[in-house]
């Protein structure tokens, strides 16, 4: 199987903080279109797929948002204040680049520290080259939302950029339907807001009712220097997450997904996560509720402008979810 | 004064009663329908049968209180806090329990406290309630397990167009909707004064379940923090600036579009308008924006200094622009969404 990781390399460069997706929507509708019977945007700004089919309702949901920055402040030296969108490391920040929606970088800094324990949030500011308030205003308002800087690169089989999370999912989502043979009710959905609490897979999933449901996320590993223990590794197959702080899978779910893939040869590792949550945290408790799994893509360096994944890994997800969507689903 | 009234009224979460019937009255001239939901939810209709986009405003009734969880041997109230209350602005303050009995917060002496003692602010484990009661008994006969205490505040004008009072959040949210339920509107109107903001948006989680609105308005009491000890940057919102319209907080993500709409409709009509520069706290409308498929949702608020406290000060600028901007806000809605931007469909 090719996949067009240059794709995916787009994919990543797009802007598209949490609140803020419709670039992200827009690319993805845009190559999609052929390879279905709906396409919709809901009110919180889902992107809703949908391809008609006799079997169970399968949602299918990745994220289109990233974590970033919220302006709240100006001063009259035109520095910026800010607060985070989504899970950001603070003591990160000093040195990254941003970029706002018209394309304006900036680079963070942070004020004179009489002892490094002082080191907070509300010691950054932002500098986007200007020198007075006006000039500033010209460019950001209050309340706007920018990315992290960090482009795309592939280095052997690995692949390094901002945004993976979860645009890894997106891409992967998008290439299983452009394959899969499925006779199911598929419906794919490009959410919203996951990064601040999964807000839009919640509307999505209601709107939706689905039999089934799968998320396409990242996941952390644990094969780097002293790495908090977990028996996740880079380049050894698809996660398929057993439990996470939003979700514990169910035992049918579970065993479907590991049967589909080991009977077509797929490589998985089961993925247990301590901390984090995925859309299936919110779609499963949907309604009566509703079975979920997620496919996991296990991730270096996961909230920062160079997270690391393997092509290894996103190849047997694209195998893993397109079987599934083939399988009978009847749990 | 409305808003006077509202502020001296006691209702803390899940005992809205007092609040609740003194809305219902002054509402029902104005409305065609009213109804209280299980949960205590107080919900109007007004032009229910026009057709165009059903809009929901919505404001909490409830205040942050004190609930009394036990009686020492000496007759002293113990009490925990309903909603968020800072233990350090507690203590010495005059409380009411079952709208007669008075209390007064008490703690150690001065005189009597340890140096280290003197060193630490007091939490709730150190202060208590004193009733005039001698005894458990005494106290036991008076107050019962469960029973609520309130700050004695007089909500009276000062300085240059202030007011001060407790329980503004959200009184000036439930003044504001009384007053707007007065004017006339050519599309169909719900208003919901509703009940548990303060101890986890649990009425507001309810009422837009059950209403499924197009839209939401939600009116608040919000920190202002333009204070002495404070940079610029940390202000939050400032008195006297307009209504505040939220970005973002714990609970929601405002869609920028809406706030570009609701910021260029404010300067079209000459309304001081200003954003809220915090993401702390959260709202009625954390629930109301992602119940069933998704709702539009966004919140103006009137900045009020040392909010959650026994008493908080407002600026009746604020106030005015706040009810100004809503109204203008009502009146631009059909328009806005008879060619709706929000939801778009597309067959292929």
């Amino acid at each position: 199987m090719d996949l067009d990781f240059a794709r995916l390399g787009e994919l990543t460069q797009i802007f598209g903080p949490s609140g803020s997706e419709e670039r992200v929507a827009e690319f993805i509708a845009t190559q999609l279109r052929p390879y279905c019977d709906e396409l919709k945007t809901d009110t919180l700004g889902n992107l809703i797929i949908q391809r008609h089919g006799s079997g169970r309702k399968i949602m299918v949901a990745a994220h289109m948002d990233e974590i970033g920055l919220m302006i709240t402040h100006i001063d009259k030296a035109g520095f910026l204040r800010f607060t985070p969108l989504g899970g950001v490391r603070i003591p990160n920040l000093v040195g990254q680049r941003v970029k706002f929606s018209n394309g304006r970088i900036g680079t963070i800094g942070v004020e004179n520290l009489e002892k490094p324990n002082d080191f907070k949030l509300d010691k950054l500011y932002l500098d986007i080259g200007v020198s007075a308030r006006e000039e500033a205003e010209q460019f950001v308002r209050i309340g706007e939302t920018a990315v992290f800087v960090g482009d795309f690169v592939e280095s052997g089989s690995r692949i390094i950029a901002k945004a993976l999370d979860d645009r890894i999912g997106c891409f992967i989502a998008m290439e299983a339907l452009k394959r899969t043979k499925s006779i199911h009710e598929l419906a794919f959905v490009f959410t919203v807001q996951e990064e601040i609490g999964t807000r839009g897979a919640k509307t999505a999933a209601f709107a939706l009712e689905p039999d089934l449901a799968l998320a396409v996320d990242v996941t952390a590993t644990g094969d780097t220097p002293k790495a908090h223990p977990m028996s996740v590794e880079l380049g050894r197959g698809v996660g398929i997450k057993v439990l996470d702080r939003s979700m514990v899978t169910s035992p049918q779910i579970k065993r479907w997904m590991a049967d589909v893939a080991t009977d077509r040869n797929i490589p998985f590792q089961w993925e247990v996560l301590e901390y984090g949550g995925t859309d299936s945290g919110a779609i499963h408790l949907s309604r009566g509720g509703v079975p979920s799994g997620v496919l996991s893509i296990p991730t270096r360096y996961v909230h920062s402008p160079a997270e690391m994944l393997d092509k290894r890994d996103v190849k047997a997800a694209v195998n893993l979810l397109v079987a599934l969507l083939e399988s009978s689903a009847e749990l | 004064m409305l808003l006077k009234r509202l502020s001296e009224l006691n209702g803390t979460s899940g005992a809205e009663g007092l609040v609740r019937d003194f809305l219902r009255q002054q509402i029902e001239p104005v409305v065609d329908t009213i109804l209280v939901d299980k949960i205590g939810n107080l919900i109007a209709t007004k032009n229910g049968r026009l057709s165009g986009p059903k809009v929901m405003l919505s404001a909490h009734m409830d205040e942050v209180a004190l609930m009394i969880v036990d009686i020492t041997s000496d007759g002293f109230l113990k009490f925990r806090s309903v909603g968020g209350i800072d233990a350090r602005i507690l203590v010495s303050k005059a409380v009411k329990i079952n709208e007669t009995l008075v209390g007064v917060i008490g703690a150690k002496a001065i005189h009597l406290q340890k140096r280290s003692e003197r060193q630490r602010a007091l939490h709730f484990e150190q202060l208590y309630i004193d009733i005039g009661a001698k005894s458990k008994e005494e106290a036991a006969g008076k107050v019962k397990l469960g029973d609520y205490a309130y700050f004695i505040t007089k909500c009276e004008p000062f300085g240059e167009g202030l007011y001060k009072g407790k329980a503004f959040d959200d009184r000036v949210g439930c003044a504001i909707l009384v007053e707007l339920l007065k004017n006339d509107y050519d599309a169909p109107l719900v208003a919901a004064f509703t009940v548990q903001e303060e101890i986890g948006l649990r009425g507001a989680k309810v009422v837009a379940y059950t209403l499924v609105p197009d839209f939401a308005i939600v009116i608040e009491g919000t920190v202002a923090a333009d204070v002495s000890d404070r940079e610029e940057e940390g202000w939050v919102t400032e008195l006297g600036k307009g209504p505040a319209c939220s970005l973002m907080d714990r609970t929601a993500l405002y869609n920028p579009e809406l706030i570009q709409w609701v910021a260029d409709l404010a300067h079209a009509r000459k309304i001081p308008l200003q954003f809220r520069r915090g993401t702390c706290g959260g709202n009625d409308a954390g629930p109301i924006q992602v119940s069933k498929s998704g709702i539009p949702t966004i919140v103006l608020s009137v900045p009020c200094r040392y909010i959650h406290s026994s008493v908080s000060i407002i600026s009746e600028k604020d106030y005015t622009a706040c009810l100004n901007l809503v109204a203008e806000l009502l009146k631009e809605l059909p328009r806005k969404f008879g060619v709706s931007s929000i939801a778009k469909e597309e067959n292929v």
